[in-house]
Parts: C-alpha cells; sequence; structure tokens
C-alpha cells in the first residue's frame, strides 16, 4: 500500500524531459502520472503493497542498468524518467505478449487495447498446446517439467474451479500478479487463506494441498475478486450470464448505497441487470473500505431479490 | 493468528523429527497434547510477536519432516503449522518451492540423478536410461508402481540439474528418508551402480577426495589446505597458519580490516564481480542494527564446485573469514545459506562450527576480545534461484526464496530488513590471507582490475577435471592446458578436438575452442565478448552434442525460475520452445524468424527481469547461436558427432 507521509516536501525529477514535482515518498509512477503519462499496470493497485511483478510498468531511468519497474521506485530528485523508449516498449510489448500467449485475457479490462498499442502478436509462440486436467497444475513439481515436444505453446489454460456458491476461480485467467494472496494476506483481510505454490511456470495460487474453498481458510469476504485485474476470480452471478451469454455491460447500471449490516457503513455499489445484482463492490477509495467488504455486503443481498411481491416472509 | 487447520495427524515420527528441530510444544495452543485446564491460562503460542519470531524456522521444519518420512505428508505440515503458527497455504506454498521437498508421496529411497550439462556429455543419459528400463519412469510423486513408501522396498529416482559434482561426473545423490535420515553425493555413477543403489543393494560408496590436480603446490592460497590439511581438525588449521588472521583483526581493529580489504581490491567471486570492500564498508557504516553476515554457499550453477570443495576441504577457513567480516562490520551472527545438495560440506561447517566455539573462536567473547559472533546453518531444498543475495533473505525468513526488487540493497535492508553483508565462499576465503598477509600484497597478483588468484571449475571434456587457482591473467588456454583439454578442432585436420569452451556456467556464455587466448580477468573476459561468472569452465570436444547442451540450459532455466516475474517464467518456456521448434527442424516460419525471435525473448529478460536469473537466462543461448555453436539454426553450424548412448 502507497502510504505518502505527508511532509510537506517534494521531489523534483524529469519525466519525458518534462518536469514533475511530486510529494515526497511518492513512486515513479505517481510522478508519470502527475505528467500525464499513461503507464499500463497489472499488478499495482492503489491499496496494496506493489508487488513489482507483472513488469508491464517498466520504465527507463538515467543510470539504472535494467529497466525499472515505476510502481515500486519510489521518485528520487533529479531522476530522469523515461517512459516510451524503444527499450520500454518493446519490454512492455513482451510482457503483454507473453501474458496474452499464455493466459486467457478475454475479460480482463484494457488488455486489448494495451495489446494493440504494442502491437503484440501472441500466436507467433506457434498453436496452444492442449489444457492442462483438472488439478493437473497443482500437482506441477518445482524444478521438473515435460519437455516441449509438439512444438505447442504452453499455457496455463486448466478447468475453471467451481466449489462454492459465490465465486468461482478461473486460473486458465490467472496472470499471478499476487493481489488476491495479497487482499486475502497481511494487505487487507489476514486470512491467509491462499499463497503462491509452486514455481517457475508451475506457480499457481493455492489453498493448502489445493483443497476445495470450502475446506480452506476463507471466509468469502470475496475482496480477492474485487483486486483480480483478469476476471480469474469473478462472482458466481456474473460467470453464469457469461457463461449463459447474457451478460450485457450496456443493460447494467451501478447503484451506491450503504450496507445495512453492521454500524461500520461501507458504500456498497451495486451493479445490476435486468433487475437483478450482479455484481457488487465497494470504491477503492472508499475511507472506511478501501474497496474491501466483508461476506455480508459481499454476497449477503439475496434478500433483496426476494421477487415473492408484496409477501412478508412470514406469509 | 486464526489458524484453520485440517484434522490431519502428523505420524510419532513426523513429530519427534519437528520437535528435535522446534523442541517440545508448550501446550496445546501450539500443537502439544490437549490439556484444558493448563491450556487456559498459557497465551496463544506466545502471541504474534513469537509467532513472527519463529517463522524463519518453517524451512528447517519441512526440512526434517522430508528427512524423516521422504516427503511433507498433511499430517507433518498440519503440525509444522500449529507448532509455528503459519497459514497452512502458505506453509505449502514455501513446501512446493523447492525441488528437495516431495509434497505427495515418494519412496524413501530416492537418487536424483544428476543429468545437467557436464553430465551429459560424461554418461548420464545412459544412466538414466538404464534407471527408466530397470526401475521405471522418474518418480516426480504419487509414483503408482513403485513400492517403497514405508523404505522397505526399492526406492525411486529423479532426473536432477547439476549436483556440483562435475569433477566426478555423472554424479547422483542419494537420499534415505527415516529415523535415520541418509543422504550421500556420489560420484562416477555407471547405470549398474544406479540401478543398485536405487535398488537398494549396492554399498553406498564413500566419497572420494576431491580431485585436487594442484595438490600441494606451494603457491596455492585458496587451496593450499585443501588435501594437505584435515578438515575435521582444528588444531591441524591452526598449525597450519589457522586464525592467525582473526587474532591480527581484532588486535588491529575494524577500521584496519577494511582497510586492507580496500588496499586488496578484492572482487565478490560470486559471478557479478562487485567490488567487496563497498558492500562491507556500506553495512559497516549503517546506523541501523543489528547487522547480519551471510556466507552464500548455494552454489548451483551448473558447472561450479568450487565453493562446495573449500567447504568440504577448508571448513575452518569459511569461519574464521566469516568472524572477521562480522568483527569488521558490526555483526554478531552470521549465517551460512548452504544448499540442500552438499551433504558432507553441511557436515564439516557444522563440526568446523561446533569446534571453533567449543575453542572460543565463535561465541560471546570472541578469543576473549569481548566481541561476539555465531554462526547458524541454513540448508537450501534445491533451488538454484536461492543463490541471488535476496532470495536467501527470502529463504532463511521462512518465505519462498523469490529475489527482492532491489533496491534497496542488502547492505541496507537485507535478512530481517537489518543491514546484511552477503558475501560469495571463494571471496570470503579469501580474506584471512588479505588480512594477513596484507591488501596490497594479495593486489599485486592478477591484474589492475582483477586481484588475487581466482579457482576454476574444470570439467567435460577434459583429461583431469578439477578445482585449479591460478592468478587471474592466467590465459583460459592455459587453464585448459592445466586440466588436459584437446586442442582446438578447427585447427586439426580430422576436426577432433576442443569446439567451444562454456564460461561461467548456464548463466555464461559459450567461447569458440580456438579463441581461449584471452586471459582470465573480469576485464578480459568482457573484452572477449564472455563472462567469468563464478569460474566454471566446461570443455566440449567434438564429441559433444552442443544442442542437445542448450537444449538442457535452456530446460534449467524454466526449471528454476522463481515464477515470480512475467519476462522469466514465460521467457524461459518461450526460449526453450523456440530452441526446440529449431533443433527439431520446424521453425515457426523461417529459422531466421526464430532466431529474431529469440533475440527478442533475451533482450525482455535482460532489460525486465528482477533479478540476475532472469536476467542471464538468454546469455549461454545467444552467446551461442552468435558462435553458430547451435544446430538447428539456419547457417548455424552443427557440432559435429553426437554423444555416444
Amino acid at each position: 500500500m502507497t502510504v505518502a507521509i505527508e511532509t510537506g516536501k517534494t521531489v523534483a525529477l524529469t519525466v519525458d524531459g518534462a518536469a514533475v514535482t511530486v510529494p515526497e515518498g511518492s513512486t515513479v509512477l505517481d510522478a508519470c502520472r502527475a505528467a500525464g503519462r499513461d503507464i499500463p499496470t497489472l499488478c499495482f493497485l492503489e491499496t496494496l503493497h506493489p508487488v513489482n511483478v507483472c513488469r508491464v510498468c517498466v520504465v527507463e531511468v538515467e543510470g539504472s542498468r535494467v529497466l525499472v519497474p515505476s510502481c515500486s521506485r519510489a521518485a528520487a530528485p533529479g531522476m530522469k524518467v523515461r517512459t516510451d523508449t524503444p527499450r520500454v516498449r518493446h519490454s512492455r510489448k513482451m510482457v503483454l505478449e507473453f501474458l496474452a500467449s499464455s493466459v486467457d485475457l478475454s475479460t480482463a479490462p484494457r488488455v486489448a487495447e494495451w495489446l494493440a498499442e504494442y502491437g503484440c502478436r501472441p500466436e507467433r509462440y506457434g498453436p496452444e498446446a492442449s489444457a492442462a486436467e483438472a488439478d493437473e497444475r497443482d500437482r506441477a513439481v518445482a524444478g521438473h517439467h515435460a519437455a516441449p515436444g509438439d512444438g505447442a505453446r504452453a499455457t496455463v489454460a486448466q478447468p475453471v474451479k467451481v466449489d462454492n456458491d459465490l465465486y468461482v476461480r478461473d486460473y486458465g485467467k490467472c496472470i499471478l500478479c499476487y493481489k488476491c494472496v495479497e487482499a486475502c494476506g497481511a494487505d487487507h483481510q489476514n486470512t491467509f487463506a491462499i499463497a503462491v505454490a509452486g514455481r517457475g511456470f508451475g506457480a499457481r495460487i493455492s489453498t493448502e494441498l489445493a483443497v476445495p474453498l470450502p475446506d480452506s481458510a476463507c471466509v468469502y469476504c470475496g475482496n480477492c475478486i474485487a483486486v483480480c485485474p483478469t476476471g480469474a476470480l469473478m462472482f458466481k452471478t456474473e460467470r453464469d450470464r457469461r457463461d449463459a451469454g447474457t451478460w450485457d455491460e450496456s443493460r447494467q447500471h451501478v447503484t451506491q448505497t450503504i450496507c445495512p449490516y453492521c454500524g461500520v457503513g461501507c458504500t456498497l455499489e451495486l451493479r445490476v441487470q435486468d433487475n437483478e445484482i450482479v455484481r457488487v463492490t465497494s470504491p477503492l477509495d472508499h475511507s472506511i473500505s478501501h474497496g474491501n467488504l466483508c461476506i455480508k455486503g459481499r454476497f449477503g443481498w439475496r434478500f433483496v431479490e426476494n421477487r415473492a411481491a408484496g409477501r412478508h416472509a412470514d406469509d | 493468528m486464526d489458524l484453520h487447520l485440517s484434522d490431519a495427524q502428523p505420524t510419532a515420527e513426523e513429530r519427534g523429527a519437528v520437535d528435535a528441530v522446534l523442541g517440545e510444544p508448550e501446550s496445546g495452543w501450539d500443537g502439544g497434547r490437549r490439556d484444558a485446564a493448563r491450556d487456559g491460562h498459557v497465551a496463544l503460542g506466545g502471541g504474534a510477536h513469537a509467532a513472527e519470531a519463529r517463522r524463519h524456522l518453517l524451512l528447517p521444519a519441512l526440512q526434517a519432516l522430508q528427512r524423516a518420512a521422504g516427503w511433507i505428508s498433511e499430517g507433518g505440515l498440519t503440525y509444522v503449522c500449529a507448532r509455528l503458527t503459519v497459514p497452512p497455504a502458505e506453509a505449502w506454498g514455501v513446501a512446493t518451492f523447492y525441488g528437495l521437498l516431495a509434497t505427495e508421496q515418494r519412496p524413501r529411497r530416492m537418487l536424483h540423478v544428476c543429468d545437467d550439462i557436464a553430465c551429459r556429455t560424461r554418461g548420464s543419459r545412459a544412466v538414466v536410461e538404464a534407471l527408466e528400463r530397470e526401475v521405471g519412469p522418474a518418480c516426480h510423486g504419487g509414483c503408482e508402481g513403485v513400492s517403497g513408501h514405508d523404505g522397505s522396498g526399492p526406492g525411486g529416482w529423479l532426473p536432477s540439474p547439476c549436483l556440483g559434482l562435475c569433477d566426478q561426473a555423472p554424479a547422483a545423490l542419494l537420499t534415505v528418508a527415516g529415523p535415520r535420515p541418509f543422504e550421500r553425493l556420489v560420484g562416477a555413477v555407471t547405470p549398474v551402480d544406479a540401478v543398485a543403489l536405487v535398488k537398494g543393494r549396492a554399498v553406498v560408496p564413500e566419497r572420494s577426495r576431491p580431485l585436487l590436480p594442484q595438490r600441494g603446490d606451494p603457491s596455492l592460497w585458496l587451496l593450499g589446505r585443501v588435501g594437505v590439511v584435515d578438515p575435521t581438525d582444528l588444531a591441524a588449521y591452526e598449525a597450519s597458519g589457522g586464525y592467525r588472521a582473526l587474532r591480527r583483526a581484532l588486535a588491529k581493529g575494524p577500521e584496519a580490516v577494511l582497510r586492507e580489504i580496500l588496499a586488496s581490491r578484492l572482487v565478490g567471486r560470486g559471478g557479478a564481480a562487485f567490488p567487496a570492500l563497498r558492500k562491507w564498508e556500506a553495512v559497516a557504516r549503517q546506523i541501523e542494527h543489528p547487522h547480519y553476515v551471510i556466507c552464500n554457499a548455494d552454489e548451483s550453477e551448473p558447472g561450479s564446485f568450487k565453493d562446495r570443495v573449500l567447504l568440504e576441504e577448508d571448513p575452518f577457513n569459511i569461519v574464521e573469514a566469516m568472524t572477521i567480516a562480522g568483527f569488521a562490520v558490526g555483526a554478531e551472527r552470521g549465517f551460512v545459506y548452504l544448499r540442500g545438495e552438499y551433504p558432507l560440506a553441511a557436515a564439516r561447517m557444522e563440526h568446523a562450527i561446533a569446534a571453533a566455539r567449543e575453542a572460543r573462536y565463535l561465541g560471546r567473547d570472541v578469543l576473549g576480545a569481548e566481541i561476539a559472533f555465531d554462526i547458524e546453518i541454513r540448508r537450501g531444498s534445491g533451488a538454484y534461484v536461492c543463490g541471488e543475495e535476496t532470495a536467501i533473505f527470502n529463504s532463511i525468513e521462512g518465505l519462498r526464496g523469490e529475489p527482492r526488487n532491489k533496491p534497496p540493497f542488502p547492505a541496507d535492508a537485507g535478512l530481517w530488513g537489518k543491514p546484511t553483508l552477503v558475501n560469495n565462499v571463494e571471496t570470503l576465503a579469501s580474506v584471512p590471507l588479505i588480512v594477513l598477509n596484507g591488501g596490497a600484497n594479495f593486489a599485486s597478483t592478477g591484474t589492475g582490475d582483477s586481484t588475487g588468484t581466482k579457482l576454476f571449475c574444470l570439467s567435460g571434456a577434459v583429461e583431469r577435471p578439477g578445482v585449479y587457482e591460478v592468478p587471474f591473467g592466467t590465459t583460459l588456454r592455459a587453464v585448459l592446458d592445466l586440466a588436459g583439454a584437446p586442442p582446438p578442432a578447427a585447427a586439426a585436420k580430422d576436426g577432433r578436438g576442443l569446439v567451444a569452451v562454456l564460461l561461467g556456467g548456464a548463466a555464461g556464455t559459450f567461447v569458440r575452442g580456438d579463441a581461449t587466448d584471452f586471459p582470465l580477468t573480469f576485464e578480459g573476459a568482457r573484452a572477449a565478448g564472455a563472462t567469468l561468472g563464478a569460474g566454471v569452465v566446461m570443455a566440449f570436444d567434438h564429441t559433444a552434442d552442443l544442442t542437445d547442451v542448450l537444449l538442457r540450459i535452456a530446460a534449467f532455466f524454466r526449471d528454476e525460475s522463481c515464477g515470480q516475474c512475467v519476462p522469466c517464467r514465460v521467457g524461459t518456456v518461450r526460449q526453450e520452445e523456440a530452441l526446440h521448434r529449431l533443433a527439431a527442424g520446424k521453425p515457426l516460419g523461417t529459422a531466421a524468424a526464430e532466431l529474431a525471435l529469440l533475440e527478442e525473448i533475451g533482450t525482455a529478460m535482460k532489460d525486465a527481469s528482477i533479478c540476475g536469473l532472469g536476467q542471464t537466462a538468454s546469455f549461454a543461448v545467444e552467446s551461442a547461436i552468435r558462435l553458430g555453436l547451435f544446430g538447428g539454426g539456419k547457417g548455424g553450424r552443427k557440432a559435429r558427432g553426437r554423444t555416444a548412448r
């Protein structure tokens, strides 16, 4: 979580030659944004500690041998940052291409736009290898893999995990950004139901022994869904509609309200389609929730949809 | 923390093994027997801070389970989590990170057969084929059809990355779990030996002494005691000049030690060639305390085994060097992070530390000088990436061995966020003689930018493989000649001879067999478009299948990537796939397009990966292609002949 301590001091640097002044404690990404640069990010979120693993936000910093992840590097006085050099564009293109060639990014916001902007051609890595069996990737052994044989490119495609009524885990869409692990762990929820397991291309998000969620420590707060950048974690209500072909954002609207359950007063954003709630979120910049909810606020709204018109529950 | 633990129970054996590391549990709260009356008055595991302070015991506890039962069962994992207040998902994340920890049941007797580049050219294929024929397929876990889960029947086997016994290739590591666990590196393994070792019918050969062709040469600095002085005898070490340097350091003070290191112009020997003094001084100057010293003994670079020889054969020298380092930088605690594949080195270091402690060379009051310093050994468990200095911190702290982004650098925020000095074994090995003979004296050997002597690990197509110590500046050809490498193939009419040399290991670069007349210095290698790395010199003659070697290097990086950052996690996969397509003669489009793609992949890995693993994962591949050593590429020169099967 970026917590810029308000010292009143500022840092002056240049971004693509233009002078920028940001508060002390800001990151290079903050400075780039202040300079009006639209830097793509995937593993970054304002409310989480930057893990700088996706490397799509890299920039060139004068004097640095390698590219610098802008999301985590502190802005320093006199820094000369370049956001759009051939070197930067190449790494961004490759990172996006690597992801697009191995992960289903069809429900990841903005990614299609970036793939076009950077001229990515994921198909140049060959045809996709067949998807893994259920649980096959959960059993991948560190330090061993089958040699690529048939000219196909490896992917993380695998069957979706549906083991509860509230949300689904489609790890064929997982880019391993660590956000759900952070949200489940010390950054937000302190439940620690999931962690990164395995190594290398076999690395995956997992519960202990890859047990189903109901057997894990999961408390169904859904804060992992809220931070997932690709739709790998998704409300079952949304997933079912997408599978049925009835998910239609043009027919959706968002209503803000306050959670009725307890005195904390989290703001709820109810996404509604055809008069049914299909997804519940809370604003990231909300001073109380920081985007987080508990199981009740996140999922406990079925009563609203009790369509037994005009009748009381005890009728 | 509100732990969600399964009902699975450990076996008595597993419980005993974990308790041997962690001590007996205090109450029902931390996995002990339930006792309602007493438990009601005991704080939960000592509280969150106590739990945090014990997290570093997670990996040792998991290793204890592995040694006791041959795998980490659900009951065992649950017990460790209860004892240490670690969420099971996190412990699972750590357990599944390491190659030598099994999370599915395996036979208790396992033979890890090196099929990495050096062993590949010296017969490991035949060993693997014999095992596949006589024993069955490699046993990654589950292993249906292989008995031995209870330790009775025959065992299983697995291919392994480099075991650091390249001078005695082909190599294997035998691990037998149980009440009396057993681990041994075995060299010169024949197919018949390997099958017998797996089936438990062979007497496990004692490890032979390291081959040290230069043994007894009085000009040796780092290898002077190797094969000459008993590595298990402190008195013998003292009689050969041992601990004189520490006494001198204590007499002259930490500033004087730093001045000698400055004068020596010592450069790190782990591969990155960073000036040692910069690290020492940065840690020494930190106001924040405590400071830590870490000896990076995770040597896992394919082809490298010099650190193993130093640890096995001159362990007191490393202990003394770490003590001097601790004194100079103001640290009271040191760690040796020692790769899991080196059981003898671990035993020798364990013994040396205990003997030094007894003789008051370590402890609260080193040599009565009111200086405290002590050393702990932490074993790795099969993860090349843990040789990256910040990955060491995470591994010791009980986290997944993923490298951290730098900055902050270790001298600012290292182990547990404190200023930490990390030096390679060989770097530290030079310290006592610098302190004893003076930095200027040390710097008088070698060249301007590369001072002192350097150890080189000669393996592959040489008559006398082993570790060689030569002054910096000796030419590569001269070192090859010491080990009896053949003359260049290019000069021979029949095409027989030295085709290529891999310098620096898998993360290094190839040079042509007829282009070896450059000085082995950091600057000399750079000028020759190569890198010294950690000092690997692997020779390939006309019989070597360099395409196969390249494919193995690509597979190595894919296996050893920690998986954290995208450029390395996916880039190493795409690199391997492209090389396979080229090697099979089935490029997507043209071979030239594949070569261009490989270059694009390599550039992104170099520019955008978090750590040195990803940043160097394309070096060897690119150099081989550049030199025309890779058979598949268009215009590439196929290495003549193929390895005899």
